[in-house]
């Protein structure tokens, strides 16, 4: 690996938070102009949130995920069910979405932990279908789920609302397909701020950190790794599991967003896993700051194109597909530093007599 | 690469820029026309539904504007997608919020509906949706249905089964990853316990398993069933007819209001297989008061129109004379206007395509009964 | 008896998987993508079918043949514009979210083109079913003839890979790019033929499934997709045999999972077999053991 230049990597980080400062600022003006977009502040925050969380993942520790999707699920549903129940012991909301958040991403990281031990030996393509299988897993038995409480407590049961015998003051938390219902509205946009850069600033720091330069020393070559004395599996364990707990913060801020959440293939499924691959993929793996803006952009542009009506989707498919190809075809690439030269020759000669000027005026003032 | 960088970001902020353009320059005013959002899944698994409450809308909405509007006002309507996504849905209320809404004909789906009367509470938005027919989507006190509740289906076909004696063995299976197919299932199963036959096979599927129903079929045949319960839409239904008939089980198919559509809206199947069989529905394409609406659906969109293109039909005309009825007008506000109509619809009688002398509770649940049909010779006629 | 009746219906739906399986794992073994759009060229297939059979009232047998060359079009289409220009991009993760992509894509045209309502498919098959003992077990056409193709394809593949020029040239180019082209073996042109094989397989499956199942809507591809790639890793990606394998076993879980387990719970048996068989045996059943090199 290159040197790393400590303030040039502290520059780095300083740029990222502004970016996200930056954006921030712009989403909550721009969020004043209309409901829709002022509707979209928290979801953006959760996708941002999924997306730099995944690329520690795909980015840093070099695996393919596929499952992504399902500890943000299990985040929203242990976080919202929480909610749910200690609304009545807890009448703070500060404190009690505060332990909800916790209780999110502890739960998806726990869930993390143990997916992670058997299957992080697996590698590549291999990996990728077993958390997707995982994924999966997860989203079906959710759906199976039957949650209450009434004054004698917690209900649970696998069937039907019936058979969790509520006494008639009972209220039902998750049913089933219906999904999890009441959840409090503590999600705003500030605190979506503040978890973002929560999420980056862990990220990052693990980056830049001992543990995170041996995570990506795994990354790079894992025999080499291997042979120096790092401990893969430790290291290996410690990024999905960190990677994990983010989704299942992210999942429990997003719950909190919304009355009702159920969960299905396109949003707990692995149409979601992908979908935050994609938002990682586009932005440049391992590029937190990419991840960032790319998560975004493509998080907001079905919406935006919500004017075109059924044609907006098929358009999304085609710009998703031309953005691929110009970032990431060799040819493309090629050309796009082709086209940079040009520009830079054709510039080289105004900014020579700029330059001119200048240092002549310096040497005239000398005078 | 790192000029690649600079391009490709250069690139993103000029699209974020547009995207964040095109979506600026709305207000909040209050307008002179009556302004009818919809919203329901225009892409994706369940398009058909949320395409047939659009065209139910359109179809009403230009009628009423043809003949002059409600009470001299004319009526603009907007359908957003929602892919059957509850965060999506509400991101099309909020676009809708945009445009000007002040009445809302939504959500189509359950769990979207639910999600959505969270914020139109707080809006006091008036919304009506067609074809939500879970009771926790009514919760709030602006929102009111037009289709049957979940429960008042299930409990209604076991209560009818049981009484007419259809059979005294009976097989279910219900979607369990549907909203809709689990909420009549379970009061179905709950009623059962009241009613004199016994419930001998009790299958499902799910959403990701939903092209093979032989083993659930073969374990139906096996238990002597001669009643199959099947609350679902009528896309899996269909399936399943034909499945049955592949592998020679004839029992009677006794279906809820989903089941309609299975005669008209399933391209290239044998609606021969669908002789027979029984359902609860407010709603037959064919019945005699459903010929003008039927006739002039299918010369504007091609097709048989379904239960969620009736539902959405009758919601428009049930705002029009809730309208005329409370005397509200567009420049009353969104709250006002939810106030008036709230008021109006628990006094009011309303006969369309979907029932006559239909009535709302203060839960915002509709009365209205079922007719029990039969498929013979391929159509509609009352049952027994 | 109802175990083999059970057993029966498994092994059919495994073949419909084995089939889609064998394309998954072509275009793997040859251009170590993840294709996730093959699940939406089934779909189409079934579309093609559809179209001359039901709409222009066609005979079944040329409603299986524009289904084919339709989509091995498409699949040389989709490999030459979205594929190939990021077969050398710096991460294999460019092509599999372009892949998406075209997934997407594909589902919303078949949206906008076909409409909404969902189509029943007519069966191109004509066979009667079989009865035996006594009625008790009920193997209809479609089976015969889905379990029947399966077969067939698979020898003919094998024979393709093992007798033909082109055959070998495709193993060549899946074991060293680099050294086949220095071969003189046109590595473009035999990555363009591997995808055109496995998008005929998946107008196969597509019009079988179709058959099988009659349902046909513009997501009708994505799960049997989804399984079929299960179904590849499972046998071992890259591997012909192991495909089958993996479609055979894959269908037959399912199938016995729903009707001894739960049917509700089938998919999270499928996918729980799946983890279990690649924690015990990390490259899949039939998989080649990957030599690590230093």
């Amino acid at each position: 690996m290159k040197k790393i230049n400590i303030s040039k990597q502290g520059k780095s980080n300083l740029i990222t938070y502004g970016i996200i400062l930056l954006l921030s600022f712009l989403l909550f003006f721009i969020g004043q102009s209309s409901y829709q977009l002022k509707g979209l502040l928290v979801p953006v925050c959760t996708q941002i949130m999924l997306a730099v969380s995944l690329n520690l993942t795909v980015g840093i520790l070099g695996e393919l995920s596929l499952g992504h999707a399902g500890f943000m699920c299990i985040g929203t549903f242990v976080g919202a069910s929480f909610s749910i129940y200690m609304e009545q012991f807890i009448p703070i909301a500060g404190v009690r979405f505060f332990l909800a958040l916790f209780i999110g991403a502890l739960s998806a990281g726990i869930m993390g932990f143990l997916i992670g031990l058997p299957v992080l030996r697996l590698k590549g393509d291999y990996l990728a279908i077993v958390t997707l299988a995982f994924g999966e897993i997860i989203k079906n038995i959710v759906n199976m789920i039957y949650l209450g409480y009434d004054s004698k407590g917690l209900h649970f049961s696998m069937t039907d609302t019936a058979s969790m015998g509520l006494a008639e003051d009972g209220v039902v938390i998750i049913k089933g397909p219906q999904g999890v219902m009441g959840t409090p509205a503590d999600s705003n946009f500030g605190i979506g701020v503040i978890l973002v850069l929560i999420t980056v600033f862990i990220v990052l720091n693990l980056i830049h950190s001992r543990d995170g330069r041996a995570i990506m020393a795994i990354r790079d070559n894992e025999i080499a790794a291997e042979s120096v004395g790092i401990n893969i599996t430790k290291y290996k364990l410690m990024a999905f599991t960190i990677s994990a707990a983010l989704a299942g913060m992210a999942g429990s801020f997003y719950a909190h967003n919304y009355n009702n959440i159920k969960a299905s293939t396109n949003n707990f499924g692995y149409n979601m896993s992908i979908m935050i691959l994609v938002f990682v993929v586009l932005g440049g793996i391992g590029s937190i700051r990419g991840s960032v803006i790319a998560a975004t952009i493509l998080y907001m542009l079905p919406e935006m194109l919500r004017f075109m009506s059924q044609y907006r989707m098929l358009v999304y498919a085609i710009v998703l597909i031309i953005m691929m190809l110009f970032t990431w075809s060799p040819k493309a690439q090629e050309w796009k530093s082709v086209q940079m030269e040009k520009l830079k020759v054709r510039l080289k000669p105004v900014i020579d007599k700029f330059r001119k000027k200048s240092s002549d005026k310096l040497t005239k003032e000398g005078e | 690469m790192k000029n690649m960088k600079k391009v490709l970001s250069a690139a993103l902020v000029a699209a974020m820029s547009f995207t964040m353009l095109t979506g600026c320059g709305n207000s909040n005013k209050t307008s002179d026309t009556w302004k009818f959002g919809g919203i329901g899944p225009a892409t994706g698994d369940y398009a058909a539904y949320g395409i047939g409450v659009r065209n139910g809308i359109e179809l009403a909405v230009n009628e009423i504007n043809e003949n002059g509007g409600i009470n001299g006002v004319p009526i603009e309507y907007k359908f957003e997608d929602d892919q059957t996504d509850n965060e999506k849905s509400v991101n099309g209320y909020n676009a809708l919020k945009d445009w000007g809404m002040n009445v809302l004909i939504g959500s189509t789906t359950s769990g979207c509906s639910i999600a959505v009367a969270d914020v139109s509470s707080q809006d006091h938005m008036f919304q009506l949706t067609p074809s939500a027919s879970s009771i926790d989507a009514v919760k709030t006190d602006n929102t009111f249905q037009v289709c049957f509740t979940d429960p008042s289906q299930g409990f209604g076909s076991a209560q009818y089964i049981g009484d007419h004696g259809l059979a005294t063995k009976v097989a279910i299976l219900h979607n369990s990853s549907d909203v809709y197919s689990t909420g009549i299932y379970e009061t179905f199963v709950a009623e059962a316990a009241n009613q004199p036959f016994e419930i001998v096979a009790d299958e499902a599927f799910t959403d990701d398993s939903k092209t093979d129903f032989t083993v659930q079929l073969t374990k139906a045949k096996e238990a002597g069933a001669e009643l199959l319960f099947l609350p679902m839409y009528y896309t899996e239904a269909a399936l399943i007819l034909t499945q049955a008939n592949t592998m020679d089980y004839a029992p009677i198919f006794f279906g809820v209001d989903g089941m309609d559509g299975i005669l008209g809206n399933v391209d290239g199947f044998d609606t021969a297989l669908a002789e027979g069989v029984v359902l609860l529905t407010p709603f037959a394409a064919d019945a005699p008061e459903a010929v003008d609406f039927t006739a002039a659906y299918e010369a504007a969109y091609g097709i048989t129109p379904n239960q969620f293109a009736a539902d959405a039909y009758d919601a428009v005309y049930i705002l029009k004379q809730l309208i005329e009825e409370s005397g509200a007008t567009p420049q009353d506000g969104i709250p006002t206007i939810c106030d008036k109509l709230t008021a109006q619809i628990l006094v009011t009688s309303f006969t369309g395509m979907t029932g006559e002398n239909i009535t709302w509770s203060e839960s915002g649940e509709v009365n209205k009964y079922p007719k029990a049909m039969q498929i013979v010779n391929g159509s509609y006629t009352l049952f027994k | 008896m109802r175990f083999i009746y059970y057993l029966i219906s498994g092994i059919s739906l495994g073949s419909v998987y084995a089939i889609i399986a064998l394309g998954y794992t072509m275009v793997y073994g040859i251009a170590k993508m993840l294709n996730f759009a093959h699940g939406d060229v089934i779909m189409v297939g079934g579309f093609a079918a559809f179209t001359v059979i039901s709409t222009l009232g066609l005979p079944p047998a040329l409603g299986v043949l524009v289904a084919i060359i339709v989509c091995t079009v498409l699949g040389i289409t989709i490999e030459k514009i979205a594929y190939r220009p990021l077969r050398d991009a710096s991460s294999s993760l460019a092509v599999l979210i372009t892949a998406i992509g075209v997934s997407y894509l594909l589902q919303n045209l078949a949206l906008l083109i076909f409409g909404s309502s969902t189509k029943s498919f007519e069966s191109v098959v004509s066979i009667s079913a079989i009865k035996l003992a006594d009625g008790q077990i009920n193997i209809t056409g479609e089976t015969i003839v889905t379990i029947i193709t399966c077969i067939i394809v698979m020898m003919m593949l094998t024979l393709f890979i093992n007798k033909t020029k082109a055959g070998q040239a495709m193993l060549a180019v899946s074991e060293d790019k680099g050294a086949a082209k220095l071969m003189g073996i046109n590595v473009n042109g035999t990555i363009a033929l591997t995808f055109a094989i496995g998008s005929a397989l998946a107008a196969i499956a597509g019009v079988l499934l179709c058959s099988a199942y009659p349902t046909l809507s513009p997501t009708t591809g994505s799960m049997p997709g989804i399984k079929a790639f299960v179904a590849a890793v499972f046998g071992g990606i890259g591997s012909i045999p192991g495909a089958l394998l993996g479609g055979l076993l894959l269908g037959i879980i399912e199938t016995l999972g729903r009707a001894y387990i739960s049917s509700q719970l089938s998919d999270v048996i499928v996918f729980g077999v799946l983890i279990v068989v690649l924690v015990v045996k990390p490259t899949g059943i039939l998989g080649k053991k990957i030599q690590e090199k230093v």
